[in-house]
Formats: structure tokens, sequence, C-alpha cells
């Protein structure tokens, strides 16, 4: 479970999330707002990429940044500023790295996420050379090879056209960790456990997403 | 272009250790310099024609490799021509393309993570204040963000040209250092969230 309380973020003077005090224990949570809302800066204090400059953020006990970012993985929209290294082996290979794994584990850790993801052929590919759907799906193996407790992915379709968006996701709902999604693609949603609606930096809807997508919907008509 | 910075292949080359290869390669040029003549060209040049075999490597990659640098060796070919003479014009340029096909045999044989570990085990005796992960990351990202930079480049410069703006060199280097620099920051949190300290 992971628990925010009292969490602000503020940058150069402005507010950009505001008092959010939130427990989320359920598998599956979309967060949905406008451009700006604050939905992004939300998702990058679950791993620790973002401080918060009031509250904490605490994962089943854990409240210290670096602890954090080695228990919630997380998916950046483009993939290209996630990939580091120039070859699909080299680059799922730099995590495990950053947890100083002996190389033998690294290489078993590795086949065993090319192979659950049909990506063994791409293992010795240039990260450069891959389409977007290949790509996300380097970068979230990137990811999981490090054996997250809990799962982030920030508007991880975005880029993607509409068959690798449905192989990703299908991909995603395949998963065992718990995983929050932030999308505009309320299609994605439909069948999460639980949507945040975040605006103006608060939860402004929290529940089943059949209600809060319908609000959310209502409230965007001009 | 990147993929021509590595070339799968299980040669001799290929398993040597990037320390040794990068040890190597800073003798040979070190070397290449201090013997002054035609022949320790011609030896040189050998020796590394000998290593493009042994790596099972083509002619192609020797000439992508010195393809980059063909103006400025031409300009050095000119000025030490003017300067000197033709003969000696020949002598320095042959030797910067011997010293270039050499370092070109070191990364075409290493991969980037490799040469990475291969940095971190020479500055493994380096004061502790030395930066060394940050170094050896810093390098990779290089390679890596080499495309990636290229791609913004033609993408920007399409969006310019768009606009009519194909000429003026503000509208096409701002919005690529903009675009860049929010890159940079972005891979930077990436970085840092997939555990590097």
């Amino acid at each position: 479970m992971i628990e925010f309380a009292d969490v602000s973020v503020e940058k150069n003077g402005v507010p950009i999330l505001k008092d959010i005090t939130v427990r989320l224990s359920e598998r599956r949570i979309g967060v949905i707002g406008r451009n700006g809302s604050g939905k992004s800066t939300f998702a990058r204090l679950f791993n620790g990429i973002e401080a918060p400059s009031a509250g904490t953020v605490t994962l089943n006990g854990v409240t210290e940044r670096k602890a954090l970012r080695r228990h919630v993985g997380f998916v950046f929209q483009n993939p290209d500023n996630q990939i580091v290294y120039p070859i699909v082996s080299e680059d799922l290979a730099f995590g495990l790295k950053n947890l100083k794994l002996p190389r033998d584990e690294t290489q078993a850790r590795i086949d065993e996420v090319l192979a659950r993801f049909d990506l063994a052929h791409l293992r010795d590919r240039f990260t450069h050379q891959l389409s977007g759907g290949e790509k996300q799906m380097v970068a979230l193996a990137g990811v999981l090879v490090m054996r997250p407790t809990m799962i982030v992915l920030d508007e991880p379709t975005t880029l993607l056209d509409l068959w690798n968006k449905r192989k990703f996701m299908a991909a995603i709902d395949a998963l065992d960790e718990p995983v929050v999604v932030v999308s505009h693609d309320l299609d994605l949603l439909g069948h999460f456990d639980r949507v945040l609606h975040i605006e103006d930096g608060s939860i402004a809807g929290d529940g089943r997403p059949g209600p809060v997508l319908a609000r959310y919907v209502a409230g965007s008509q001009c | 272009m990147l993929t021509d910075l590595y070339v799968f292949g299980d040669s001799p080359l290929h398993r040597t250790r990037p320390v040794v290869k990068i040890t190597a390669l800073v003798v040979f040029c070190s070397t290449l310099f201090i013997v002054e003549g035609w022949a320790s060209v011609l030896v040189a040049g050998a020796l590394v024609v000998t290593g493009f075999a042994v790596a099972g490597l083509k002619p192609r990659h020797a000439f992508v490799s010195v393809r980059p640098a063909l103006w400025i060796l031409a300009a050095i070919f000119a000025v030490q021509a003017y300067l000197t003479d033709v003969v000696f014009a020949g002598f320095v340029v042959a030797r910067f393309v011997v010293l270039i096909l050499a370092a070109a045999l070191v990364t075409l044989t290493t991969r980037t993570s490799e040469f990475v570990d291969g940095i971190l085990s020479a500055l493994t005796y380096a004061p502790a204040w030395v930066p060394k992960e940050q170094i050896a990351l810093a390098i990779s990202l290089c390679l890596r963000f080499i495309p990636l930079v290229r791609a913004v480049l033609e993408d920007v410069r399409q969006a310019q040209s768009a606009r009519g703006l194909d000429r003026n060199l503000t509208a096409l280097l701002v919005p690529l250092v903009v675009r860049t620099l929010k890159t940079a920051d972005e891979v930077s949190q990436a970085v840092y969230s997939r555990s590097f300290d």
C-alpha cells in the first residue's frame, strides 16, 4: 500500500500539488486530469523522482526517496528519453548494474524478461532502430527487470498507434504488480479498480472508474 | 550513424578486454606521433588493416569511420601543402587516417557497456573525488543520444523550413537547444529512477 499524507509540491513558489492525502492499495489505479493539473508531478512522487515540499509518501513503511525508487518502477511517456544504452540487452542491464547484481543473475533476469514479453529477437538490436511500440516495450522491460513492488506509467501510450497501444496495455493488464497509469486515454482506464481525478493540484474525484470518468467527461463539455 | 559504432562479432578483438584495447590505442597513437616518417605510417596502417580483417570488418566500416572527417582532412591537406609541400601534407593526412581507423577499430569491436566498464576499470585508482560512475554514464549517454539529437535537429529543420525559416540559424538553434535540454532533464529523471546514484 502507498500512502500520501498531506503532500504538497511547490516549484518556484508556484503550488503544483496541494495537501494530497490518499491511500492506494488497489491493483490497477488510473490518474486523469487536464494538462498542467499536477498529475505528472503526482506520478513522480511515487518513486521519489519528485520530492514533496511538505508531507510524506510511504510505500509499505518506506519513506526515503532512494529506497522508494528501488521499489517503484517508472515508465515515461517517451521511451527515447528512458532508454540509456544503444543496444537492448545493455539497456536492460543498466538498472541491474545499478543494483550491483552479479553478472549471472543479471543475464538470467534479462533472459526472463525478454521471454516474458516475447522480445528475445530484440536482444542485440540497436535501440534507436526499434519501432515506437518496441521501444515502449523495451522501456517497460527495463523497469520490470528490476522487479519493482509497484509500477507507475506516465501517459505510456500517447506516442503509440492503435495496435501497439492495445499490445502494450495487454502487457500491462497481465502484470502481477500493482500499476498506476496516468493517461488522457479514458478507454484504457475503464476496467481499472480505481481512478483519481487531479484538478488544479488537488484530488477532485476518486472512486470507481464509471462515475469518476463520467463526471470528468461531463466537466470537459464546452 | 550509431549503427556503425559497434559491429556484432566474436573475433579475438571483440573478446579482448576494453581496458586492454583502450591502453593499446593510447600506446599506438603516441608511438605513431613519436616515430616520424612514412615507414611508421605504413607499418601502423598495415596493423590497422590486419585488425580490421581479424575483426571481420568490411572496407565500408573503414570508410564510414573516416567519412565525417573528410572535410577536415581536406583542409589539413590544403594548409600543409601550402605551408610545406604536397608529400608532407599527404604524410600528415595519412597519419590522421590511420589514427581514426585505429580508434574506429576499438569502438567497432567494443559495446558501449564494455567501453563504460573499461573506463571504470581505468579509473579504479583515481582519487575518491573523481565521479567515476558519472563520467562513464556521461560517455555512454553521449553515444546513445547522437541519433536522438540528430532526429530532433531534422524535426526542427523541417518545421522551420515549412515556415520559410530554413536559412535562419537562430530559428534552428533555439528550439534545438530547448528541446535537447528538456530531453536531458527527462533523461536524468529516467536514469535516477533506475537506481543510478
